[in-house]
Parts: structure tokens; C-alpha cells; sequence
């Protein structure tokens, strides 16, 4: 699978590199800055693509903003955006065109290489990997998650562990119950969120962003 | 059968009033010919003291005396003048006076508010007296009427000169006098006032800039003893455990260490992320205000109404104090207030950024209520900024919080 890296510590791209190169991946560009991101992003239309939300020449969220600017230029392109913070604020934005193929986890995860890697490939078939932090810091709240409410607890668990993107077989290990037992679970979720049966991978991410969007985006109206 | 009021009605009341007004500024009148001519008097004694002062410093001592002199002729007027105009009675300008007189003339002639009064000085001379000497002229053009023009005979012009005489007089003392006592009363405010009570300003300021020194102080402390304890820690037994591992035969054992080293350098990374974010929480660097605030409201239990409009950004430390006091106040309605909704309005306009944040909750929050309210408004006053509580019994609370500042 084709990968572009942006990433401005040296030590930092080097080892994702290294990282994915061993395991599999084609590092077809590192970059180390925004404008050369989009770019590359655009030319090469990488399988999959991990981006710090940080990069020169700003230092503010610029990787964030090629990897979305890019999305709208190339539909669904896969970005994987790697932050030193997660913030619900970017989480809404990556998720806001309704396609898969997002990521967004904590820098810390790429120490968990296998995870990590499985992160990637979950995002370049098109899934999602929300950081378990954006998704424990949303199953906190209470009150504005009116679409969940029909769920019971164990589906819940079963919706937080698809939208860190886990596959069902390791959703299945996590609670040591059968593949089919979770099948079933996601079936019932699906269901419930009233997402009829297609392709499956998709509604994946659909039941994701449905948990992820249970809050209703704050009217912009004077009070 | 009312009762009948005691006075004649409107007109005899206006009589009164009309009467009153008069007095008070004839009253003005003769009590500013009499510090009029001490001003001159002073006037003359300060450039007697100046023209001798090249004479072996011979006027240093009596320049000295009479600066004092002066300030306590301004002191009087400018309590007069107060008094005239209904305003706060001024404290005036303090200057060291010194154990030696030389080093008491030196700190006067340094202050400004010394000439201030020195220029006022000058100009009261003049014009304290001038009325009367205008009134004085007015009798003796009316004495010169009746009796030098034409001293026996009563004809129609001389009744006629002498009753305008005599309507001039009197529309000087009604209009022109007490109009004349309001002139000096703004003319000495204008001149002698060093602005709105500095010594209370400087003294509001220097408790806001202990506070803000303070809160520094605690906060680095903070921070030190967080790296101290936290990552710093957890660095060194990273690197014990690699060196465990580096010395081991053991291949299990190996594993083991590397992978505790990775566990306490994940912890590390919460450690300072959490840092980071008490410091300078990233979104604010990224997104400015308006984006932090909203950020904020996501993590909030209830739906938060968001009206946001920012046409630039402030200087980092306001933006910074602004947004760390929208947290709070977010984070007071998220734990007691019982708010099913929240909003928060924020605005830019005349120069003052105003930020609002309220909710439908049961109200009664109250600045002795808690250290956080009191938090908000610790870091707000460092920007001269202020706090409104409107919280009622049964809600809704509002938090109204201004700081004046420019954008960029």
C-alpha cells in the first residue's frame, strides 16, 4: 500500500518510515510541512496517508487542514491524523463529509505498533480509527446522545470499540465471546440506528459517525 | 380640610430659590476676591523668591514656604470648587516634602501638579478679583449719575438713566455673578485636578499586579513540581529499566523491562500533554478564541448554544485569560448548576471583548460562592477586566465577563 508521511521532527518521520516500511507499506513521500502535503497528497492519491496535526510553516493545525482540503479535493482520500492532543472540535471536522477512511489518534499509539499499523490499514480500506480517548471522553457524556439511547450497554461497548476501528474478530477476542455473538451485536446496532442493510464496511463507519455526531452541531443563532 | 402647605406655593418657592442662587454667588463672588488677592500676593512672593534664587540660592527657603502656601490655597479652592459642583472632593497631588526643605522644593518642582497650580495660580490672581473691581466700577458709574450729572433735578432721562443703572446691576448680580462663581469652580477643577483620584487607580493597580505576580509564582511552581515529579521521574526509570534490559541475559526478563519502559513512557505523555494543556491548551494556539471556546463546549454534558463572532484576535495573554475563564465558568455550569442548556455569547465591540455564559440551572451562584468564580474574576482583573454575576434563586445564571482590548 502507498503511503505519504507528514511528519516535521526528523526523528519522528524517519521512524514512521521505518515503521511502515517494514511492515509492508511504500513510503511514496515524506513530507515536513503543509503546502508540500496537499501537494503531494493531490499528485500521488496515496492508499493511506499519516499526518501530524502540526506542521510549519504555522504550527498550528495546518496537516489537519491539507488532509481536509485534500478530501475535498480527492473524495474519501485516507488520512490519518496524528495529534499530540485529541480534540472533539478536529474529530467533527474529519468526520464531516460522511465518508470513511478517517483516522485520528493520539502520537503516543504509534508505540503500539501493531495496533498502530492495524490503525492504518483500518483506515485505508476505508474505516475509522477514532482515538479510545475521543471516544471515552464522548461515552462521558450524558444526556445529548438521544440516537444511542435504544442501545443497550454491551452494544455500546460493542459501537466505542468499532469506532477505535476494530474488526469484529477483535471485538470478539476483546470480550471473549464468538465472532457471531458480535455479528449479531453490530446487526442489532445497525437496526437500531436505521441503517439498512448494504455494504457492510460502510455501514460500519455510518453507525461510527452516528456515535460520534450524537450531539447535534451548536446552532449558530443569536440567543 | 387638608393641611395647607406651609410655604406661598411655586412662586414663593422659586423667590427662594432665586434668592439662594443670588446669595451663593455673591458669597462666590467675595470669597473669590479675597483668594484672588492672597494669589496675587503668593505670585508676587513666588517671583520675589525666583528672581533671588541666582543670589547665593537665596530664595530657595522662602520658594520653599511658599509653595506650601500655594497648595494650601489650591487645597481650599479645589474643595471649594468640589463643593460648587457637586463633584467627589478631589484628594489633589502628594509629594514628598522631605526632612530638608531643599529635598521637599526639589520633589515639588519635579511634580507637575506644582504647576499646574502655579499656572492656576497666576490666572486666579487675575480673575478672582476682576469682578469686583467690575461691580465697583458699575457703583461708580451710578453714583456719577446721581449726582454728578444732574444732582437736583429729577427729568425723565436721569430717572431713566438711573433705573437702567440700577436693572444692570441687578441682572449682574442675579446672571453674570453666579455664572462667574461656576467658572471659577471649572476653571480651578480644570486646572488644579490630576485626573480621577490616581492614588486609588495606582492603588488598584498595584493589587492587581501583586495578584498576577502571585498567581506567576504558583503557577511555575506548579508546573516545576509536575515535570519534577511526573515526566522527569518517569524518564529516569525508563532509562532504568532500558538499562536492566541492556544488562540482562535473560530474554523473557528483556522483554519485560521494554515493556514496562514503554508503559511509564506512556504515562509520561499523558503527564505532560496534561501540562501542556493547563499551560497553553492547544486548540487556543491553533484555533484562537472563538475555536478553544467551542472546543470547550463539546465537552460540556448539555447542548450549549454557541453565537461566536470574533473579527480578530486578542493579545495572547487576554485570549488566553478569556478562554481559561470560559472553561471555568463552562465547567461550573457542567458540575452544579443542573442546566439542561447552556449559551455562550461572545463579542467584541468599543474596544471591550464581552464574553456571556449562561444557563437554565437552579442560579444562586455568588462571588463568595466558591474559588472558581472567584478564579475567573483573579484572572480577569490582571487585563483590568470585570465579572457580572446575575444569578437569581430558581435561575437562569448568566456570567457576564469584559475585558477591554484591541484586536489584531
Amino acid at each position: 500500500m502507498r503511503v505519504v508521511i507528514a511528519e516535521d521532527l526528523a526523528l519522528l518521520r524517519d521512524g514512521l518510515v521505518r515503521l511502515l516500511t517494514a511492515n509492508g507499506f511504500t513510503v511514496v513521500e515524506a513530507v515536513d510541512n503543509g503546502p508540500m502535503l496537499l501537494a503531494a497528497l493531490v499528485r500521488h492519491r496515496p492508499d493511506v496517508s499519516v499526518i501530524d496535526v502540526r506542521l510549519p510553516p504555522g504550527f498550528a493545525d495546518e496537516g489537519l487542514r491539507a488532509a481536509l482540503e485534500a478530501r475535498a479535493q480527492v473524495p474519501g482520500l485516507p488520512v490519518l491524523i496524528l495529534s499530540q492532543y485529541v480534540e472533539q472540535l478536529y474529530a467533527r471536522e474529519l468526520l464531516s463529509d460522511r465518508s470513511g477512511g478517517v483516522g485520528y489518534l493520539l502520537k503516543d499509539r504509534v508505540g503500539d505498533v501493531d495496533r498502530f499499523v492495524d490503525a492504518v490499514r483500518q483506515v485505508a480500506e476505508g474505516g475509522t480509527a477514532m482515538d479510545p480517548e475521543v471516544v471515552s471522553q464522548l461515552l462521558t457524556r450524558h444526556g445529548r446522545d438521544e440516537p444511542l439511547a435504544a442501545l443497550t450497554p454491551r452494544e455500546r461497548e460493542v459501537l466505542s470499540l468499532m469506532a477505535e476501528g476494530m474488526s469484529n474478530l477483535a471485538i470478539a477476542a476483546r470480550f471473549q465471546v464468538t465472532d457471531k455473538a458480535v455479528g449479531k451485536h453490530t446487526n442489532n446496532i445497525f437496526a437500531k440506528l436505521d441503517l439498512p442493510p448494504s455494504d457492510d464496511h460502510n455501514r460500519r463507519v455510518m453507525a461510527v459517525l452516528t456515535y460520534l455526531q450524537a450531539t447535534p452541531a451548536p446552532p449558530r443563532s443569536p440567543i | 380640610m387638608g393641611i395647607r402647605p406651609a410655604t406661598g406655593g411655586p412662586t414663593r418657592k422659586a423667590a427662594t430659590g432665586l434668592a439662594a442662587y443670588a446669595l451663593n454667588g455673591v458669597t462666590g463672588l467675595a470669597l473669590n476676591a479675597v483668594t484672588g488677592l492672597a494669589a496675587l500676593v503668593l505670585l508676587v512672593l513666588v517671583l520675589a523668591s525666583v528672581a533671588l534664587v541666582p543670589v547665593a540660592g537665596l530664595g530657595l527657603a522662602p520658594l520653599a514656604r511658599v509653595l506650601v502656601l500655594v497648595r494650601r490655597l489650591a487645597g481650599f479652592q479645589r474643595r471649594w470648587a468640589g463643593q460648587v459642583l457637586g463633584l467627589d472632593s478631589d484628594p489633589g497631588h502628594s509629594y514628598e516634602t522631605g526632612s530638608r526643605r531643599r529635598a521637599g522644593l526639589a520633589s515639588a518642582l519635579r511634580h507637575p501638579g506644582t504647576w499646574r497650580e502655579l499656572g492656576w495660580l497666576a490666572l486666579h490672581g487675575v480673575t478672582g478679583p476682576a469682578p469686583v473691581v467690575a461691580v465697583w466700577a458699575m457703583l461708580s458709574a451710578l453714583h456719577y449719575v446721581w449726582f454728578r450729572l444732574n444732582p437736583m433735578e429729577t427729568s425723565r432721562l436721569n430717572t431713566f438713566a438711573l433705573s437702567l443703572s440700577i436693572v444692570a446691576i441687578a441682572v449682574v448680580v442675579l446672571i453674570a455673578v453666579p455664572l462667574f462663581r461656576g467658572g471659577q469652580a471649572r476653571l480651578a477643577r480644570r486646572l488644579l485636578d490630576a485626573g480621577p483620584a490616581p492614588d486609588a487607580r495606582i492603588r488598584e493597580l498595584t493589587a492587581s499586579r501583586a495578584a498576577v505576580v502571585d498567581a506567576r509564582a504558583a503557577e511555575l511552581r506548579r508546573i516545576e513540581r509536575d515535570l519534577h515529579d511526573g515526566a522527569q521521574a518517569k524518564l529516569i526509570a525508563i532509562r532504568m529499566h532500558l538499562g536492566l534490559a541492556r544488562g540482562s541475559r535473560d530474554p523473557d526478563e528483556i522483554v519485560r523491562m521494554i515493556d514496562e519502559a514503554r508503559d511509564v513512557a506512556g504515562q509520561a505523555l499523558t503527564d505532560l500533554r496534561d501540562l501542556v494543556r493547563g499551560i497553553h491548551p492547544p486548540v487556543l494556539a491553533d484555533r484562537g478564541l472563538d475555536g478553544a471556546i467551542e472546543a470547550s463546549a463539546l465537552l460540556c454534558p448539555m447542548p450549549v448554544d454557541l453565537d461566536l463572532h470574533l473579527p480578530g484576535r486578542p493579545q495572547p495573554p487576554v485570549e488566553s485569560a478569556v478562554y481559561f475563564a470560559a472553561a471555568e465558568a463552562l465547567a461550573n455550569v457542567a458540575k452544579h448548576s443542573g442546566a439542561s442548556r447552556a449559551w455562550v455569547r461572545l463579542r467584541h465591540t468599543a474596544g471591550v471583548l464581552r464574553l456571556t455564559v449562561g444557563d437554565d440551572g437552579h442560579g444562586t451562584v455568588r462571588r463568595d460562592g466558591g474559588t472558581g468564580v472567584r478564579g475567573i474574576e483573579d484572572r480577569l482583573s490582571a487585563f483590568d477586566g470585570s465579572l457580572t454575576i446575575s444569578s437569581p434563586p430558581g435561575g437562569p445564571t448568566e456570567l457576564t465577563m469584559e475585558v477591554p482590548c484591541a484586536l489584531s
